[in-house]
C-alpha cells in the first residue's frame, strides 16, 4: 500500500516557512527555530545519498513528460505533486494511486498540475512503483530541544502516530545501537515472517538507521527527516516517501 | 575532567554554620545528625548564640577555626550572610561548602541573583559547592551524617545522588530495612554548581562504590548528561528513577518522527544507549541498586526458577514474560543429576518444583547442581523460610518448648538458615547472581531464613517478580557490555 502524510502534524505556517516551538517542559527552556522543508523528490535524493532505498521514482514538469518518463518504471504507479512548499501532499489531494495505463497516468498528472496554487511556487510530477509490502515501519530524524539530533524507528507507517511502538536514540549511532533499537519494538511478531512474506531483514533495517544518523552528522543544518512509511517489501525496507527539513528560510 | 569531591565526602572537620540551640532548626538537627552518628572528625559551630549546643563550643567567628582542620562547612543560614561566611571558612581551610539554606534560584529572580553569585564566589575561591535548597550529605565509610533529615542508612557500596532530597531519604529507608547499605548518599538541591553527573563522574572512581543510584527530574544540558553518564556506566552500573515521565508529551513538529520524540521516549532511549538502567518506581530502583552492590554480574540471561512450591514458579515464570530474561529448557543432564535428588513428583523442569520433597540436605545440594551449570546464568529461590515460619508458632504457642517442640523448632531455624547462606556461598563460588525471594522478607523480618539472608550481605526480595527486574536489570546491563565488548 502506498502510504501518505496525514494526522496530527500542524506547523504554524508564516510565509512559506514552519516555525517550529519546542517547549521543554522539564526545564522550563523554550527554542524557536525557522525551518524549511525539501520537496519529496529533493527529499529522495538527499536519503538516497545516504544509501537508503527509495521506491524507483522519476520526476516531470507536466502530464505529457510524465507518461514518457515512467516509461520504464514498474506498474502500477503512484503520481504525486510535489514541490518545496508542499509537505503535506495527502491532506491536500495531490496523490493518485494505481496507476496502470498511460491514460490513467495522462489523466492523474493532468488533474494533480491543475490543483496546484500559486502559493505553491515551483512544482513538479514524481512517479514511483507502488511497491508491495504488508509492513510498514517509519525511521527518521528528529532535533530534541534537551538531546540534541535523535534517530527514531518505529511501528506502523502512517499510523506510527496512533500505534506509538518506536525507539529513539542520540545521533550518532552505531550498528549496535541500531539492532538494540530494533529489538525494543514491542510488535516483534510484526519483524518475523508475515502473511507469507518473508522476516524483517534487520541488517537492512539497522543499516537505514545508520545512515540516517550519517546524514545528520554530514550535514548539521538537519532538523530533521521522515521515512514515512518504510514499506518492508520481501523483507527489505523501502522507503516510498520522504520529507526532510532544514534549518533558515527557504532558499 | 573529575572534580575531586572528597572534601565534600571524606572531611578533615565539619563546620555547621548556623547552629541553634532549637532543637526544630536546621542548624540544631544537622550538628545532632553529625555528632550522634559517630563522625570521628573535629566538629565545629558557628552561630550568634554564646555557650554550647549539644556539648559543642559555639564560635562566633570562624576566626577561632583551627586552620586546616575542616574541610566542609554545613551551611545554615539565609543568602544574606553567606558570602562573607563563605569567605572566612574558606580563609581556615574549608573546600567544600554544603549549603542547605534555601532562598535561592527555588525562591524566585532575587534568589536567583543570589545563586549565581553564590556560584561564582565558590568557583572564585575554588570551593566545590552542594546544594543550595539541598537535605545533606552523607557518608558512612567516614561515619558521616550531615543531614537535616533521617535514616542514617547502614554502610554499603550504593551511591545515591538526587534531585530530589526526599528521595535521598527513601533510599536510605530502604537501605536500612533491607541492611544493603550506601557508600555515599547526597541531595544535590538546586544544584547550582554540582550537578547529578559531577556526583556520578566522582562515584566511577570511588572505591567505597559499586553502582550509583540516582533520581532527576529536569537535565539542563542533555547531550553533557549523556555524555558523562555513559562514560560512567562504562565503569560501574547506574540505576536511573527519572521524575516526570509523564509530562511533556507529544511537542508541535513539522515531522512525524518528531511529533513522536515524547520526552521520555527520547530519555529512554539514551538511558539504554549510555547503559544506565532505568526503574519504572522507587522499590525497583533501589532493589536493582541493591542487586548490583551485593550480587555477581549474570554472564547471560539464562534463568533457572527453584521452588519448594508450584504456584510461585508459575508466577515467577509470569512474571519473566516481558524481560530479557529466559526461563531455559533444563539440559537432561542437569535434569537426570536432580533426578537423583528430587522425588519422582519434580517438575522435571524449570522453575524446578521440589513439590515439597525435601530433605535435610536437598535444598543446598540443588542449588549447588543448579549454579555449577554452564548453561544456566542465574538462579531465583523461591521457598525460604517456610519451616522457620512454621516454628515461629511452635514458639509462641503455650506448648513450647515442650513436646520435642524445641528441637524441631531450633532444627527448622537452623536449617533456613543454612539455605540463605548456602544462597550466598554458592553465588560466590560460581559467579552467579542468586535471588531469594519471600514475602517474609517483610511479613516476618525476624524469620531465621530473612534474618540470614540479610547477614549474608544479600537482598531478602520480598516478592519474586520484583526478584525478577531486580535481575532483569542486571542481566539488561552485563549485555550492554557484551555487546560493546566492555
Amino acid at each position: 500500500m502506498e502510504g501518505e502524510r496525514s494526522g496530527p502534524v500542524q506547523p504554524v505556517l508564516i510565509g512559506d516557512t514552519h516555525r517550529l516551538v519546542a517547549a521543554d517542559v522539564g526545564v522550563a527552556r523554550s527554542r524557536t527555530m525557522t525551518t524549511h522543508t525539501l520537496s519529496e523528490a529533493t527529499s529522495r535524493a538527499v536519503v538516497s545519498a545516504a544509501g537508503i532505498e527509495v521506491s524507483p521514482y522519476v520526476t516531470a514538469p507536466d502530464a505529457a513528460a510524465a507518461v514518457e518518463a515512467a516509461a520504464e518504471l514498474d506498474r502500477p504507479l503512484v503520481a504525486k505533486l510535489c514541490g518545496d512548499s508542499i509537505a503535506h501532499k495527502s491532506e491536500r489531494g495531490l496523490v493518485r494511486l494505481d496507476l496502470a495505463s498511460d491514460e490513467a497516468l495522462e489523466r492523474a498528472t493532468n488533474e494533480l498540475v491543475a490543483a496546484a496554487r500559486p502559493e505553491d511556487g515551483e512544482v513538479e510530477l514524481l512517479l514511483s512503483t507502488m511497491v508491495a509490502g504488508r509492513r510498514e515501519l517509519i525511521a527518521g530524524l528528529t532535533h530534541d530541544p534537551q538531546f540534541g539530533m535523535t534517530v527514531m524507528l518505529g511501528v506502523g507507517g502512517v499510523l506510527a502516530e496512533a500505534i506509538a511502538d518506536v525507539s529513539f536514540r542520540l545521533a550518532p549511532i552505531t550498528a549496535v545501537d541500531a539492532h538494540e533499537m530494533i529489538d525494543e519494538l514491542d510488535t516483534q511478531r510484526l519483524l518475523g515472517p508475515f502473511r507469507g512474506e518473508p522476516a524483517v531483514d534487520r541488517r537492512a533495517v539497522a543499516a537505514v538507521l545508520v545512515g540516517l544518523s550519517d546524514l545528520a552528522a554530514g550535514d548539521p543544518a538537519i532538523v530533521s527527516v521522515d521515512l514515512n512509511p518504510l514499506v518492508i517489501v520481501d523483507g527489505r525496507p523501502v522507503a516510498v516517501d520522504a520529507l526532510v527539513e532544514r534549518t533558515g528560510a527557504r532558499p | 575532567m573529575t572534580t575531586d569531591l572528597s572534601p565534600l565526602f571524606e572531611p578533615r572537620g565539619v563546620v555547621v554554620a548556623g547552629a541553634s540551640s532549637h532543637p526544630g532548626k536546621f542548624g540544631f538537627v544537622s550538628l545532632h545528625n553529625i555528632l550522634a552518628c559517630g563522625y570521628e572528625g573535629d566538629v565545629f559551630a558557628l552561630g550568634r548564640e554564646a555557650g554550647e549546643v549539644l556539648g559543642v563550643q559555639v564560635l562566633d567567628s570562624a576566626d577561632q577555626i583551627p586552620e586546616g582542620r575542616a574541610d566542609l562547612v554545613f551551611v545554615c543560614t539565609p543568602p544574606s550572610a553567606n558570602e562573607a561566611l563563605i569567605r572566612e571558612v574558606a580563609a581556615r581551610g574549608v573546600r567544600a561548602v554544603f549549603m542547605a539554606a534555601g532562598g535561592y534560584s527555588e525562591a524566585g529572580a532575587d534568589g536567583r541573583a543570589a545563586e549565581d553569585d553564590l556560584v561564582a564566589l565558590c568557583d572564585e575561591l575554588g570551593l566545590i559547592l552542594a546544594g543550595p535548597n539541598g537535605q545533606g550529605v552523607v557518608s558512612p565509610p567516614v561515619d558521616l551524617c550531615a543531614q537535616i533529615v533521617a535514616p542514617y542508612p547502614p554502610r554499603g557500596a550504593i551511591a545515591i545522588a538526587s534531585q530530589s532530597g526526599n528521595f535521598v531519604s527513601s533510599f536510605q529507608n530502604y537501605a536500612t530495612q533491607t541492611g544493603i547499605g550506601v557508600s555515599r548518599a547526597v541531595s544535590a538541591g538546586n544544584a547550582a554548581q554540582l550537578g547529578i553527573v559531577d556526583y556520578l563522574d566522582w562515584f566511577a572512581q570511588d572505591p567505597q562504590t559499586a553502582v550509583s543510584l540516582i533520581y532527576v527530574e529536569g537535565i539542563e544540558d542533555g547531550r553533557q548528561f549523556y555524555e558523562r553518564a555513559a562514560a560512567v556506566a562504562r565503569v560501574k552500573p547506574i540505576v536511573v528513577l527519572k521524575g516526570g515521565a509523564s509530562t511533556g508529551g507529544q511537542r508541535a513538529a513539522a515531522s512525524h518522527t518528531g511529533a513522536l520524540a515524547t520526552d521520555d521516549a527520547v530519555f529512554d532511549g539514551m538511558c539504554r544507549q549510555a547503559g544506565l538502567v532505568r526503574a519504572r518506581n522507587v522499590e525497583d530502583a533501589f532493589e536493582a541498586a541493591a542487586s548490583f552492590a551485593t550480587q555477581p554480574l549474570p554472564a547471560g540471561n539464562r534463568v533457572a526458577v527453584l521452588t519448594s512450591v508450584g504456584g510461585w514458579g508459575v508466577l515467577t515464570a509470569d512474571a519473566m514474560a516481558g524481560t530479557t530474561l529466559d526461563l531455559v529448557e533444563l539440559p537432561s543432564e542437569l535434569r537426570a543429576e536432580l533426578d537423583a535428588k528430587l522425588p519422582p513428583r519434580w517438575s522435571r523442569n524449570n522453575p524446578i518444583d521440589m513439590a515439597g520433597g525435601e530433605t535435610r540436605d536437598t535444598i543446598p545440594e540443588v542449588l549447588e547442581l543448579i549454579a555449577a551449570h554452564p548453561d544456566i546464568d542465574s538462579v531465583i529461590f523461591l521457598g525460604l523460610g517456610i519451616q522457620s515460619n512454621t516454628a515461629a508458632l511452635m514458639r509462641s504457642g503455650p506448648f513450647y518448648p515442650d513436646h520435642g517442640i524445641e528441637r524441631i523448632v531450633d532444627f527448622h531455624e537452623r536449617q533456613d538458615a543454612r539455605y540463605a547462606t548456602t544462597a550466598a556461598e554458592v553465588s560466590e563460588r560460581h559467579g552467579k547472581p542468586i535471588l531469594v525471594a519471600t514475602e517474609l522478607a517483610v511479613a516476618a523480618p525476624d524469620n531465621a531464613g530473612v534474618v540470614a539472608t540479610r547477614r549474608s550481605g544479600r537482598l531478602c526480595y520480598a516478592a519474586a517478580d520484583r526478584a525478577v527486574r531486580a535481575l532483569d536489570a542486571m542481566s539488561r546491563y552485563a549485555t550492554f557490555r557484551q555487546r560493546r565488548g566492555l
